[in-house]
């Protein structure tokens, strides 16, 4: 078989912009999941009666469904809420920031309780409030201990962005699938889109990894 | 919000059929997938935390390419280049003649890239039996496969029931994945009964009860094994 990679630059600019809508999503995806996944932690560490066991519901919901139900649910969901049509964009970064916040959730649950005890009745003792503690003490500590999971899920997230597709939002999977349905290079688009998917993640896995060591010391 | 409801399309012909289809056909994909992932996954586990730098080479390969790259792609690899990249004769029998192939490209593909992911459990599982129980395999004359076979496996196993069971429920949920090469399981079929019939709350309801239904019997009944085969003196033994 005769493989053409020249269809690679000859199409760069509508690859650069679907890497940058997978750029875009993941990045607004990851604020948005742990900004939610930080409120649905601190519900349950701090036990408020019923919102707990609702946050603690709503994470094992969420966990028990695939992505793609989810992306399937709010692109129907959102349009009929909002009462208007809205672009996908809108209605797949709500369902990746809903999804994503119930793993966020917990590993930011667990960064928490690693935190000693000791820490929060120290800050309690120095009179601040539990909210002080919690703000200036405890998630501080946390967010710096859960920091190289916290980056894996970032990496986890960046792959699934991916399953747009079933929607057809132009990231960058999409994109390649565009150009190599309308030239014909089914081959070359999608060993191209491995091969970036593959440098970006490795090599953010490696940084990871050296971050830990560093951490560990 | 406007919207015409009508619970009892769930239940009428032939939607009903058509969830029950999409069910069996998930549950289908997922075990058979599995089989794939547990096997291999366990191969490759063990060959990480061998003596021999060659096997855990291999294994560190495979881990490191199938994890990063996101399962939706290499789907697409296996479904539409992999058959290209063989001789004409053998992509044609791969693209055509195989039985059922967009549902088997979909049990492999998951499987291989779930396989990098148990291999990772089996090694910390193995990790995690420590290295005494191997020296003392050792020392009383065993080989290492007998060491592994006797010793660090059925040990390592017992560990990692948790998170193998995560593992399963990962593979269950990505079984999703395969309706983007035509295969309807249940999210396909759900999918499919809300573009006829506009009822997509309804549809999706159904799907959703479903698999939350199946993730946490699975995690109930593995609850139980988890219990039963806890290993004496660890703290998944009868604690919590």
């Amino acid at each position: 078989m005769d493989l053409d990679f020249s269809v690679i630059p000859a199409n760069s600019e509508l690859l650069w912009e679907g890497i940058k809508m997978t750029f875009l999503l993941t990045g607004l995806a990851i604020v948005g999941g742990i900004i939610l996944g930080t409120i649905l932690a601190l519900l349950r560490i701090a036990k408020v009666p019923v919102l707990a066991q609702v946050a603690a519901a709503y994470v094992n919901f969420f966990r028990s469904l695939p992505l793609i139900l989810v992306i399937f649910w709010l692109y129907f969901l959102v349009p009929l809420i909002m009462g208007q049509p809205v672009d996908a964009f809108t209605s797949v970064l709500v369902a990746f920031i809903l999804f994503e916040a119930a793993y966020y959730s917990e590993i930011i649950r667990a960064g928490i309780n690693s935190v000693s005890t000791g820490q929060l009745a120290a800050a309690r003792a120095i009179g601040m409030t539990y909210p002080q503690a919690m703000r200036y003490v405890v998630l501080p500590q946390a967010f710096r201990a859960m920091t190289p999971i916290l980056l894996t899920q970032a990496i986890i997230l960046f792959q699934d962005t991916s399953l747009v597709y079933v929607v057809g939002l132009r990231d960058f999977l999409v994109s390649a699938e565009i150009v190599a349905n309308r030239d014909q290079r089914l081959v070359e688009m999608f060993l191209f889109a491995a091969v970036v998917y593959f440098v970006i993640c490795f090599t953010a896995s490696l940084g990871v990894k050296q971050l830990q060591r560093r951490f560990a010391k | 919000m406007n919207y015409n409801w009508d619970w009892g399309i769930l239940f009428r012909d032939p939607y009903a059929g058509w969830i029950l289809d999409g069910l069996g056909w998930t549950l289908v994909i997922s075990l058979l997938a599995w089989v794939i992932a547990f096997t291999l996954g366990s191969i490759l586990g063990v060959f990480r935390t061998t003596s021999s730098p060659v096997l855990r080479a291999i294994g560190t390969c495979y881990v490191e390419l199938f994890r990063n790259i996101p399962i939706l792609v290499q789907l697409f690899l296996w479904y539409f280049v992999f058959p290209e990249l063989l001789p004409d004769d053998w992509g044609r029998w791969v693209k055509r003649d195989m039985p059922a192939p967009a549902l088997t490209t979909a049990i492999v593909a998951l499987g291989l890239y779930t396989a990098s992911r148990v291999c990772e459990q089996v090694r910390s599982g193995i990790e995690a039996v420590g290295v005494g129980q191997r020296q003392a395999g050792r020392a009383i004359g065993m080989t290492e496969p007998q060491v592994y076979r006797y010793i660090l496996l059925p040990n390592a196993y017992r560990i990692i029931i948790p998170p193998l069971t995560s593992e399963f429920l990962t593979i269950f949920k990505q079984s999703s994945l395969a309706l983007t090469i035509g295969v309807v399981e249940l999210t396909a079929m759900t999918r499919q009964i809300e573009e006829y019939t506009f009822q997509g709350f309804e549809a999706f309801t159904a799907a959703t009860i479903v698999y939350s239904l199946v993730t946490f019997t699975v995690m109930m009944l593995m609850r139980i094994l988890d219990k039963r085969t806890a290993l004496p003196g660890t703290f998944s033994h009868g604690a919590t």
